[in-house]
């Protein structure tokens, strides 16, 4: 059952691959998509059951980030054949084909329990995303592409040597093949030290190029800027979480081998500086695509500062995942049907798109203020907890510095966004026939929806899954049916609920 | 050969590779290298095993064949013969290699070995090799030069894969083969694609987008 969560999208990539009628191609994306997710759904309802020495299956951190990423995929394919409609020009047979194989790859990754099927997983969703990024076809993209496949290659191959090494401080303490995250957690005690350790600082490069973490983001602006919205909310929701959890999931075995600390002290310090230098680069950016490449190397910090803070942040952090993906959805899309109505995606060019595309620029405008951390918004939730538990679990300078970063992006980003939505028309625009229809904003209106919900009220058994995931990455073994054993941890007594 | 003799050798390609303008040239040390890689495991006497003896022939043919016919398409296509105004000039990037090196040594002497494993040296001359690959691929302008870099971190992969690859084929395997296919691919692309977005003498080639 779980592994049609796999084949069902490589095989409608497969059919993609074969369908001559454009029309018809591009309706395989949201079928796919929703039933994808309806199978999720039903495979979830299972994820306490686990077995220890299963190569593939879900657990519940895997099964949150994919269903994190299944809910992204689906707002992008219910969005994706009004856009592609808009460019008759472009041929988007291989565009569809990828868009499909990326499903079935990150269903592959998050279902993974080995660290070498995640790492070919990542390796190979390297590779069938980045025909997406070429999507123009013209010098732009050529370079954004290049940059991407490079600089992601070398994080990749990084990460396998930090895969090997991990093996190594394995094969030290005589465990050898398979050696599943379950049993490499279970063992924790035998593994290596040195060389967990220096495995451990490789996958964090290396899957952190991947992730976009400062000074490792450069393809970052470049990609998100030359590609089509919806390539950008794939990727800054989708492949960099996809990334994420495959850092986790070696943090999860540092963390039970008892090296967690050590290993939280890099994410603080990944986090901090990665929010920092998003914000230097924020300051004065005229192409709002680029501003929101940078508003994602922040949050990909956030996200690390949070399993760095640990404990009550740990789980936020990975709240702030979904938060983050579906806001980031919101941003891309709508500043894609700006870049659509404007041809252009640079602010002299582009002011007052509110008079223009009313629904897209208040859609944008609105996801500006979720995504820094505006209440009553689901990143309002985890920004505010994973900061009150920065201070009140012995942080207090990094939970200021923290607080302080998040609101200096708010500033900075607020001075762009405010001329592109509200600014006066600039005599330079150009017209195009790009209107702002129902097929191309509500998905975005579903996304933005979601985010609201997600900050209002967490269901019960999304909670529940959420709290089992925070104690793997600690490196609890993961829950056993029925026994939802309670971990003691100093939870800050401030938890705001969704 | 003794395996340690090649090692050395693939050092000493490191420090060779780093120092040389001619796009050329570092084609061909890298050719050098890559079949290098192959021999390594023979005369480590691994060919005993028969997936590790066609790693090692895939290796060579790849790394010694492949590759290099697909370089000298690009260089048809592409007037560029030399590395225009690198990032890090030629001496700099010499004495970062040696301290690299250095460094490499250091660290290997901190990652303690499983007793009776021969030869000795395949750590520190992975991670040499693996910063002479990062080395390259940040200080280099050219998208040719750059590949080269990543060829060699790629190296640095392998060898340290060869510690491993008898106790865990299929992992250490999988990866490298990936790894290797991978530069396959973004060789193509560049060759693919550099004729059609590009004009030939362009030397700022995939360095227009910045802040």
């Amino acid at each position: 059952m779980a592994l049609l969560l796999i084949l069902l999208p490589l095989l409608a990539a497969a059919l993609a691959v074969f369908i001559k009628v454009p029309a018809i191609r591009v309706r395989v994306l949201p079928v796919t998509a929703l039933l994808h997710l309806g199978l999720l759904l039903v495979v979830l309802r299972g994820w306490r059951e686990l077995p220890h020495n299963a190569w593939l299956g879900l657990d519940a951190l895997g099964g949150w980030v994919l269903l994190v990423i299944s809910v992204l995929f689906t707002i992008c394919a219910l969005y994706a054949p009004s856009y592609l409609a808009l460019r008759p020009d472009r041929d988007h047979r291989v565009f569809s084909v990828c868009l499909l194989a990326f499903l079935g790859l990150a269903s592959l990754l998050c279902l993974a329990r080995h660290p070498g099927v995640a790492w070919v997983a990542l390796e190979t969703m390297t590779l069938t995303t980045a025909p997406l990024i070429y999507f123009n076809h013209n010098r732009h993209s050529v370079e954004a592409t290049w940059k991407y496949l490079v600089l992601g290659s070398v994080g990749i191959a990084l990460a396998l040597l930090g895969t090997l090494f991990v093996a190594y401080a394995a094969h030290m303490g005589s465990l050898e093949e398979p050696l599943h995250y379950t049993r490499l957690m279970a063992e924790g005690e035998r593994l290596s030290r040195p060389w967990l350790r220096a495995g451990f600082v490789l996958t964090l490069v290396g899957y952190g190029t991947k992730m976009g973490l400062a000074p490792l983001h450069s393809w970052k602006p470049d990609a998100y800027g030359e590609t089509p919205g919806i390539v950008g909310a794939l990727l800054a929701g989708g492949v960099t979480s996809c990334a994420f959890l495959a850092l986790l999931r070696i943090y999860g075995v540092v963390a039970a081998a008892g090296e967690g600390a050590f290993a939280r002290e890099l994410f603080l310090g990944f986090g901090i500086l990665s929010m920092a230098w998003a914000l230097v680069f924020m300051v004065g950016q005229v192409d709002f695509k680029r501003l929101l490449a940078y508003s994602s190397v922040e949050h990909m910090g956030i996200l690390v500062f949070g399993i760095g803070i640990g404990g009550l942040a740990a789980r936020f952090a990975l709240f702030h995942l979904a938060a983050n993906a579906l806001v980031k959805s919101v941003l891309f899309l709508s500043a894609g049907n700006i870049h659509r109505s404007y041809a252009s995606k640079q602010l002299p060019q582009v002011t007052g798109a509110i008079r223009r595309t009313p629904v897209s620029a208040g859609l944008f405008f609105l996801g500006f203020l979720a995504i820094t951390g505006l209440p009553p918004f689901a990143p309002f939730i985890s920004e505010f907890n994973i900061a009150s538990a920065a201070l009140t679990l012995g942080h207090p300078i990094l939970g200021t510095l923290f607080l302080l970063l998040l609101g200096g992006i708010f500033l900075t980003m607020s001075d762009t966004v405010m001329q592109v939505v509200f600014g006066v028309p600039s005599p330079q625009r150009v017209r195009t026939p790009y209107k702002d229809t129902f097929a191309t904003t509500a998905p975005l209106v579903v996304a933005m929806v979601l985010a609201l919900g997600l900050g209002l009220h967490l269901p019960a058994p999304l909670r529940a899954m959420l709290e089992a995931a925070s104690r793997t990455i600690d490196g609890a073994p993961p829950v056993r049916s029925g026994k939802v054993a309670e971990v003691p941890r100093g939870l800050a007594p401030t938890e705001v609920r969704p | 050969m003794s395996p340690d003799f090649l090692i050395a050798l693939t050092m000493l390609t490191n420090f060779t590779l780093v120092a040389t303008s001619r796009v050329n040239k570092a084609i061909q040390l890298a050719v050098f290298q890559g079949i290098l890689m192959g021999l390594i495991p023979l005369a480590m006497g691994l060919g005993k095993h028969l997936h590790i003896l066609l790693l090692a022939l895939v290796a060579i043919a790849l790394k010694g064949g492949f590759i290099p016919y697909l370089f000298r398409r690009a260089l048809r296509q592409v007037k560029i013969r030399r590395e225009v105004d690198p990032y890090v000039g030629y001496t700099v990037s010499l004495l970062l290699c040696a301290a690299g090196t250095g460094l490499s040594l250091v660290l290997a002497h901190a990652l303690p070995l499983k007793a009776g494993t021969t030869p000795t040296f395949l750590v520190p001359a992975a991670l040499a090799t693996l910063f002479t690959g990062f080395l390259l691929l940040v200080s280099r302008r050219t998208a040719l030069t750059q590949v080269v870099g990543y060829l060699v971190l790629e190296n640095g992969i392998y060898l340290f894969g060869l510690l491993l690859v008898e106790e865990m084929p299929v992992l250490v395997e999988t990866g490298i083969l990936l790894d290797l296919f991978v530069g396959v691919f973004v060789m193509g692309i560049v060759i693919n694609h550099i004729h059609m977005a590009f004009d030939s003498t362009d030397t700022g080639f995939l360095a227009e987008l910045k802040d």
